[in-house]
Formats: C-alpha cells, sequence, structure tokens
C-alpha cells in the first residue's frame, strides 16, 4: 500500500500529468529536425528555382535574381514549351515527343512486364531443362553496359527493317527490361508455395490457364512495382530513343534536349524550364499515384494466401 | 473408387536415387497411410503416384490402368497439401469448382457437385469468403472438399493436418475417418505422426530411406514389427529394447539378440516381489496414465501405469514383462525373429 502512495506523490508523477503540447522537445530530436529540413531544402531548391523560372517573363530572368519570387506570373512559357518551342527546324513545342514518348512507353511496359513474368512463372514452377543457365545468362546481361551493345543491335535491327521504327524502338525496351522484370517475377513466384501449383496441375491447369488464371491474379503488387520501374526507366530514357527511335518516334527526352540546345539569339530559360518540368511529369505523377503500391509491392514478401 | 498398384518404382531427384525398385499394392476402398521419418521418400511417393514428379523408371497404374506418362488431371485423383495450397484470390465456392470449371463441366453440375461437398464439410456459410478470412482448419476444409468435388477414384493426402493445432487436428482426423467410412473410396495418406496413422490407416506403409520396411493392418503392424526402426516408429513413449542373448533352441546355436517390448507391457510391482529390481528414475503423469522410467542395471525402460502416484523416482521396484507379447530382434540385422520370448537372456541377468 505504501507503495502505491508514495508512487502517487513522485514528482515524475505530476511532470507526465502535464499538458503534452508545453513540453519542450529533446535536443536530439531538434537535431534530427534541423537535419531533415535541411535536407529537404538542399533538395527541393532547384526544383524551386525550376518552378519559378519556368513562370517569369524573360524581363525578371535576365535581372539575374534565381531565387527571386515572380512579380508577374505568366503561364506563357509553358504553352510555348508546349506548342510552339523549337526541336531543330521545326517549332511544334515538346508535344509531338510526349505523344511518342506514350507510344513508347505503353506497349514497352506491357511488352517488358508480361514477358518478365512469364519468364519468371516458367522459371519457378516448370523448371525447364537448363532454366536456370539460361536465367545467369540473361542476369549476366544486365551486368554488361548497354552502350557496348547499341553497335551490334543497330545492325541487327537494321537487317530486321526495323530500324528508326517504333516497333523497333519498343522491341529494344522490352530487350533490355527483360533481365530485371525476369528477376523481380521469378523471386515473386519463388516464394509462392509450391504445393500451390502443383494443386492447380491436379485440377488440370495447363501452363497457360495457371499462368492467366492464377499466377497473374496473385500477382498485382509486384506488377504496380514492376510497372513503376519501366515506365519510369523508359520514359527517362534519351540514349536508347536517340538511336533506335528514329526521326518520326523521337521520345520527350530527345525533343527536350533539342529545344534546351536550340538557341536563336537568346536562350529562353523559362522555357526551357517549363519544358523540363513538363518532361518529368508522367514519372512524378507515377510515383505519387502508386507509391503506396511501391511500398506494399516492395514488402509483398509476406503476402501469401 | 480404383485400385492403385504402384510397379518397380523409382525416383531420381538431382542425380541422388529417393525410391528404388518400389512395389505397392493399395486396394480398392482403401485407407492406406504412408508413414515415415521426414526425407524416407514417403511424400516422393505420394508425389509420383499424383503424377507431379517425373519418375526414371517403373509404374503407377490407378484402377487397373497404366497412368505413368500421363498428367495429373487425367489420373482420376484429388489431392490435399499440407499448406492446404487454396488459390487466394479466389472464393471458397471458386477453389472448389476451379477443376471442374476448367474441365468444362457444365454449370448446374458444378453448383450440384460443390452444394454436396460444402453440405458435408459444413462450408456452406463460407463459399464466399477468400482463403485469407478462413481459419487454418476451415481452410483444411476447404481443400479436402476442392478434392471432393472432383469426385476422384484416389483420394491423397500428403501431410494435411500438420499445420493444424493439436485439438483441430484430432477433430478433422476424426472426420476424414467419417469421410472414408461415407466415401468409401480410396484414400492414400502421407504422415509422420504415428498416432494418425493408427487411427485412420486400414493398411499403414511404414517407410525408410525410399523402401517400404513393413504393410499391414495397423494392430499388426503394431505387434508384430517386422524390424527395430518399425517397433521403434509406432507407441508412444517407443517400444523398449533390452540387449541381450538368445539360448540355443531347435538346431540354431545361441545369438545375440535384442528384446522388444512395448511400455504398456512392462508392469512396476513393489520391492520385494519375484521380479527383476529396477530405480524408478522419473516419472511423467499423463493424466490417466504415468509413464514411469526405470533404470534397469543402466538399461532404460518405459512402463505404463495406471495412474496412482505410487511410483516416487529413487525407489527400487520390481519389473515384471509380458513376454508373451514381446518381441525378438536379430541384434544385427534388427529383422525380427519368430521365437519365443521366453528364450531370450537379459545381459546382466546372465552375467
Amino acid at each position: 500500500m505504501s507503495a502505491v502512495f508514495g508512487h502517487a506523490n513522485e514528482p515524475p508523477t505530476a511532470a507526465r500529468t502535464r499538458p503534452a503540447g508545453r513540453r519542450l522537445p529533446r535536443p536530439a530530436r531538434i537535431g534530427l529536425y534541423a537535419f531533415l529540413l535541411t535536407a529537404a531544402a538542399f533538395f527541393l531548391l532547384p526544383l524551386y528555382v525550376m518552378v519559378v523560372t519556368s513562370v517569369k517573363p524573360m524581363e525578371e530572368i535576365r535581372a539575374g535574381n534565381l531565387f527571386a519570387w515572380p512579380v508577374h506570373v505568366t503561364l506563357a512559357p509553358w504553352v510555348q514549351a508546349w506548342l510552339s518551342a523549337c526541336t531543330g527546324l521545326q517549332c511544334e513545342g515538346i508535344r509531338g515527343g510526349f505523344w511518342n514518348s506514350v507510344a513508347i512507353v505503353v506497349p514497352s511496359t506491357v511488352a517488358s512486364i508480361a514477358l518478365g513474368a512469364l519468364n519468371g512463372y516458367a522459371l519457378s514452377f516448370w523448371r525447364p531443362r537448363h532454366g536456370e543457365a539460361l536465367f545467369l545468362c540473361l542476369l549476366a546481361g544486365a551486368f554488361i553496359p548497354y552502350q557496348v551493345m547499341i553497335f551490334p543491335l543497330v545492325r541487327a535491327l537494321s537487317m530486321l527493317g526495323l530500324f528508326g521504327t517504333l516497333p523497333g524502338i519498343v522491341l529494344i525496351h522490352t530487350l533490355f527490361g527483360m533481365p530485371v522484370m525476369t528477376l523481380l517475377f521469378r523471386n515473386y513466384y519463388a516464394a509462392v508455395p509450391r504445393e500451390l501449383f502443383m494443386a492447380a496441375r491436379i485440377d488440370g491447369g495447363g501452363f497457360w490457364r495457371i499462368f492467366v488464371q492464377l499466377m497473374l491474379p496473385m500477382s498485382l503488387p509486384i506488377v504496380v512495382v514492376a510497372l513503376i520501374m519501366q515506365v519510369t526507366n523508359i520514359w527517362n530514357d534519351f540514349v536508347l530513343g536517340l538511336v533506335f527511335a528514329g526521326r518520326e518516334n523521337l521520345p520527350m527526352t530527345v525533343q527536350l534536349n533539342n529545344i534546351i540546345n536550340t538557341t536563336t539569339g537568346e536562350r529562353l530559360y523559362d522555357v526551357n524550364m517549363a519544358a523540363t518540368l513538363l518532361t518529368s511529369l508522367v514519372p512524378l505523377a507515377v510515383y505519387f499515384v502508386s507509391g503506396r503500391w511501391f511500398v506494399r509491392g516492395i514488402a509483398a514478401g509476406a503476402v501469401k494466401g | 473408387m480404383s485400385s492403385v498398384d504402384v510397379r518397380q518404382l523409382a525416383v531420381r531427384m538431382g542425380g541422388t536415387p529417393v525410391i528404388e525398385g518400389l512395389d505397392l499394392s493399395v486396394h480398392e476402398g482403401e485407407f492406406l497411410v504412408l508413414l515415415g521419418p521426414s526425407g524416407c521418400g514417403k511424400s516422393t511417393l505420394l508425389h509420383s503416384i499424383a503424377g507431379l514428379i517425373d519418375v526414371d523408371a517403373g509404374s503407377v497404374h490407378i484402377g487397373g490402368r497404366d497412368v505413368t506418362q500421363e498428367d495429373p488431371k487425367d489420373r482420376a485423383i484429388g489431392m490435399v497439401f499440407q499448406s492446404y495450397a487454396l488459390y487466394p484470390t479466389m472464393s471458397v465456392e471458386r477453389n472448389m469448382s476451379f477443376g471442374l470449371r476448367v474441365a468444362g463441366t457444365p454449370k448446374a453440375e458444378v453448383a450440384r457437385r460443390v452444394a454436396r461437398a460444402a453440405k458435408m464439410l459444413q462450408l456452406e456459410p463460407l463459399l464466399a469468403r477468400k482463403p485469407a478470412q478462413l481459419s487454418g482448419g476451415q481452410r483444411q476444409r476447404v481443400a479436402i472438399g476442392r478434392a471432393l468435388v472432383r469426385e476422384a477414384e484416389v483420394f491423397l493426402f500428403d501431410e494435411p493436418l500438420s499445420n493444424l493445432d493439436a485439438k483441430l487436428r484430432a477433430e478433422l482426423r476424426r472426420e476424414l475417418k467419417a469421410l472414408h467410412q461415407e466415401l468409401g473410396a480410396t484414400m492414400i495418406y502421407v504422415t509422420h505422426d504415428q498416432v494418425e496413422a493408427m487411427t485412420l490407416a486400414t493398411r499403414v506403409a511404414v517407410m525408410r530411406g525410399g523402401r517400404i520396411q513393413q504393410v499391414g493392418p495397423p494392430a499388426e503392424v503394431y505387434a508384430k514389427p517386422a524390424n527395430t526402426f518399425v517397433a521403434g516408429f509406432l507407441g508412444a513413449p517407443t517400444m523398449n529394447f533390452v540387449e541381450g542373448l538368445l539360448v540355443a533352441r531347435a538346431g540354431l546355436p545361441a545369438a545375440p539378440a535384442v528384446l522388444g517390448v512395448r511400455p504398456e507391457h512392462v508392469r512396476v510391482h513393489a520391492h520385494g516381489s519375484d521380479f527383476p529390481s529396477a530405480q524408478v528414475a522419473l516419472v511423467e503423469p499423463l493424466g490417466a496414465t504415468d509413464i514411469v522410467w526405470l533404470d534397469m542395471q543402466g538399461q532404460r525402460l518405459a512402463a505404463s501405469m495406471p495412474a496412482n502416484g505410487a511410483w516416487v523416482p529413487g525407489t527400487i521396484v520390481g519389473v515384471e514383462m509380458d513376454l508373451s507379447r514381446a518381441c525378438v530382434f536379430d541384434s544385427k540385422s534388427g529383422e525380427r525373429i519368430e521365437a519365443d520370448a521366453a528364450a531370450f537372456r537379459h545381459c546382466t541377468a546372465t552375467a
């Protein structure tokens, strides 16, 4: 009894009953926040400069105050970047590149994920003879810098008549996506109990039915991860698009580069910034929309029947 | 209902033989339990019967038909796995009907069979649920239901109760036995649990190292184990083995031998009786019975006695063995010898 009374009268108990809001944060916590805020500012500053510059008229930019808040906010640079900025000889803005990139990204992403999932599924469950050796070769391919392969691939594609065409660049992206996609799905399926596959075999499922009706519906988390990786990678690609896409299909990144490098008289910093922001909108949107799914997919090892 | 015949089966995995020259016949309507420690090849044998792994030699016949080269789905089998292996994205109803839908069975027939299986297994209120929303016992019921709707001729069970807790295990074990009685289908059941083997089986096949050691009704395998391995694997606590000598008998010289006595055939008497004496080392009360561990001149013996709390560690007691129900094994090969246990002399007794 005395212990209970003693405890009730102790100062720490009184301190605990004080409203939480009035407590001062500990020094470590202050340091932590200071560090986080500094780091955030460090990474956000360039973005701030870009956004601010893209809505300033050229007169304000010429004044040289990089960090200054815009006095007259204008969306004209954005309109110009989208509709009429010069990418070399044409002056039709970056919108052509946007649609070219969409035309490249959508089929490449779908094809590489579909094939990667199929590869991973076949390797994990059907275990074809020499499948492991094949997989190792595929993985080794992922470690060779792709610049080395550009010339042979140019020759090969031109022999196939695919060089400088949309199917050609889609094929290239699908090929380069294969190692990582296969690895991703193989590891995901390796965590699926083999008995599940056996049960489906006894129920009469064949290669395709088990894949389409059983494994793919189970793969949603990893498909989202694959989707984010592929959309971002292919959208951000510059070299492969430049080399393989051909003049008609140049992706947005290449067009952006052309806009920035095309100078007739004055350098249009506002338009350049707007065009750059426009180009990065798609990967940014993908992350914002699917960030939650991405984390869930990474932790998907825990997803089991 | 079909018989299953396995002839001269050989299975290799990664070059090492798991099963070699194995023969097994399962009669129509029989509940055969494959019993053995992990890694003895019992699951491999079951998977070979199911057609889930390639066999290297030999053949599998189901219902008199050679199915060695056939796909699992064409073997008229249903299978239940240890991990339940339910399709996580499908509801209970779709889990059970998947096989029928694959086979293109008419909708009305699918509905009829699913309803029947659901009724038998009390799954009716759960049909719309996903596997993740079920308890372990319910999941395994669904897995059994999935095998049932296939109206298979042979049911294969791969340690179906191992993932359940003790209470559920006993409950589902009883349900499985009732199910077998009701369906009368041929069932092959893999387990390492000797209680499941004893309670469920019409015949038990005890396996070790890819070989079948003994096949027979559980009572027979229990009473007359073919060798010391089988004797030690069935029964808890395990059979007592006493090293000793078999005296010369009808044309055979005296030979070293091992006497096997089940704990329930060992009786403990108060000291002073005519029986050989031993010291009580430990007592494990099980409620209805006490397992009394005895030290008989360095030889450890277990005796299963009605619980009366009379045995205190450290006391000296008399030990009586029911030799009419004991087994004699060859001490080298471990094989059982048809010999009168009365001709057995305990090592220390003769010394």
